[in-house]
């Protein structure tokens, strides 16, 4: 079954639900902005987010209330500094108390890839001589043929995974490139999957071995241009370094992060309102 | 007085320490400075590697993020994330990391996550992202960071990636593939770890710095080498590439880049 070409706004009401794990993946490329302004916009709650790199969009969902727990192991705005939200939420328990799960990439890179083979969990040589270990959920097993000691990190399999893309063609099937971090692997190891895309097109004439998702493995293909601004497509637009550098002073206050998410997202109606706004 | 700043001197002393050829997986920040300033002057067949998945990456400006675009336009080819902790580092490519952080120990372990306690941090920072598995698994490690009591300290808030361990063979015992940390290169000098105890042990010092300074801005008691040298200055090539590279750098990222 083709998957269904939807707006934005009914694939996140059909598809995300209060209380889901929720990975929206990408590695500073192709964040899916806009997917998450929606879920701001609809009000989900006590979601459980996963991200190898939590950062600005995080950030905002945290504010705005969204989240009880993250599964991460790079929080950070890059280049900028802390996510202020996330530490509020951590430190002050604002506006809710979360749960953090903390990892090391190459932890979340195994998991992920276990997720998506449906097995129980991922194997690395990591973790040992760390303090990461007593502050996370990792094991620590033995090879059997071997004997080795191996770090064992339990499976990530979200209910829902969302992500940004480049191109679909009609029939939903999608085309990434560029950095394209463990956004397969999300999708492979989801239930439900969402992809926000830059452009519907009638071919995606790919060559052979390309990162292409199937439309018949996904829920739903939104048409969302600029879906991933402040962040970048490649190939369409640039990384909007100023935004994540005015951020900082955006989020570090609650009363003006709240101002922002109010003008910003709950009053407009929906991404392409924003992008008009913050380009104004 | 030189006409150079500490920071420049770091930036220097710590590309020197890149040889031509070497394939370098890079973190952001200090050691992403270092590891492009040795690409653009003695070493240009360094391979950089960046955790985005970017291999053989020749940037033009230095990346704000670790995914900037630049980095996926200038690369041999880039891969997901599985596949450069899986199949690249884990699998034993890579011979150089090149680390920054915010504290160290005398055993060149390092901590990039809380400063303060884990639950009520004072600072909290960004966590490991892919330094431990760096640290874990290039066949040696490069440390860059800035000097101070506060940064190397007797014992770390929170060890995030492991150098030395405990000293000794504590490292070798646990038979990670990477012989860890070789150098901590610094705004004063050059700290390198005692073959035997795997003591950071100083070793250079940059010109009109002196063994006491170095000393006063550590935080346990620092072993001096009896032949301590002084670092060569910077010369009018590299200082004239790095401010180059900076200046593009800041021009880029005051806006889109």
């Amino acid at each position: 079954m083709p998957a269904k070409i939807l707006p934005l706004t009914d694939a996140i009401s059909q598809f995300v639900r209060d209380g889901d794990t929720i990975a929206l993946e990408g590695f500073t490329h192709l964040i899916p902005y806009a997917a998450g302004h929606e879920i701001i916009r609809q009000k989900r709650r006590k979601l459980t987010l996963i991200r190898l790199t939590p950062d600005v969009l995080y950030d905002q969902m945290i504010g705005a209330g969204c989240v009880k727990g993250l599964r991460f192991s790079w929080g950070g705005n890059p280049g900028v500094g802390s996510l202020h939200r996330l530490r509020d939420a951590v430190e002050k328990g604002w506006p809710n108390p979360i749960e953090l799960e903390e990892h090391e990439h190459a932890g979340m890179a195994v998991a992920y890839a276990a997720g998506a083979s449906h097995l129980p969990f991922g194997i690395l040589r990591g973790y040992s001589g760390t303090d990461l270990a007593p502050h996370t959920t990792v094991k620590f097993i033995e090879c059997p043929f071997t004997g080795e000691k191996l770090a064992a990190v339990k499976a990530i399999r979200p209910d829902v995974t969302v992500i940004h893309a480049q191109k679909a063609d009609r029939q939903g099937n999608v085309l990434m490139w560029g950095i394209v971090g463990a956004q397969k692997e999300a999708i492979m190891a989801a239930e439900r999957a969402i992809v926000t895309v830059e452009e519907v097109v009638d071919k995606l004439d790919a060559p052979p071995n390309s990162v292409i998702l199937p439309g018949w493995i996904l829920s739903a293909v939104s048409h969302v241009p600029r879906g991933a601004f402040p962040s970048y497509a490649h190939g369409y637009y640039k990384r909007n370094n100023a935004f994540y550098k005015k951020w900082d002073a955006v989020s570090k206050d609650r009363d003006s992060f709240l101002a922002w998410i109010d003008k910003h997202i709950m009053q407009t109606k929906n991404f392409d309102e924003f992008l008009t706004m913050v380009e104004a | 007085m030189a006409d150079y700043t500490s920071d420049e001197m770091m930036t220097i002393a710590a590309a020197r320490m890149v040889r031509n050829g070497t394939s370098c997986f890079v973190g952001i920040g200090l050691p992403s400075a270092a590891a492009n300033l040795a690409r653009l002057t003695h070493a240009p067949d360094t391979i950089l590697i960046y955790e985005s998945g970017t291999i053989g990456t020749k940037p033009n400006v230095l990346p704000l993020s670790i995914g900037d675009g630049e980095l996926a336009e200038t690369a041999d080819t880039v891969v997901g994330i599985v596949e450069i902790f899986n199949y690249w580092l884990m699998g034993g490519k890579i011979s150089l990391g090149f680390l920054g952080a915010a504290q160290i120990d005398k055993f060149a372990n390092i901590n990039s996550t809380v400063i303060g306690p884990y639950d009520k941090p004072k600072v909290r920072l960004p966590g490991a992202g892919g330094a431990p598995a760096i640290a874990a698994s290039c066949g040696e490690v490069l440390i860059t960071l800035r000097h101070s009591s506060k940064a190397f300290v007797e014992k770390l808030d929170f060890r995030t990636s492991g150098g030395h361990m405990e000293g000794g063979d504590s490292r070798a015992k646990m038979r990670f593939p990477g012989k860890g940390p070789t150098a901590v290169i610094t705004d004063l000098g050059v700290l390198t770890p005692d073959p035997e105890t795997k003591e950071l042990v100083l070793t250079n010092v940059h010109p009109d710095v002196t063994a006491e300074q170095v000393s006063a801005a550590t935080g346990w008691k620092l072993r001096v080498a009896s032949d301590l040298r002084i670092s060569p200055l910077p010369t009018a090539n590299e200082l004239q590439v790095l401010r180059d590279l900076n200046e593009r750098t800041a021009k880029a990222h005051a806006g889109q880049a």
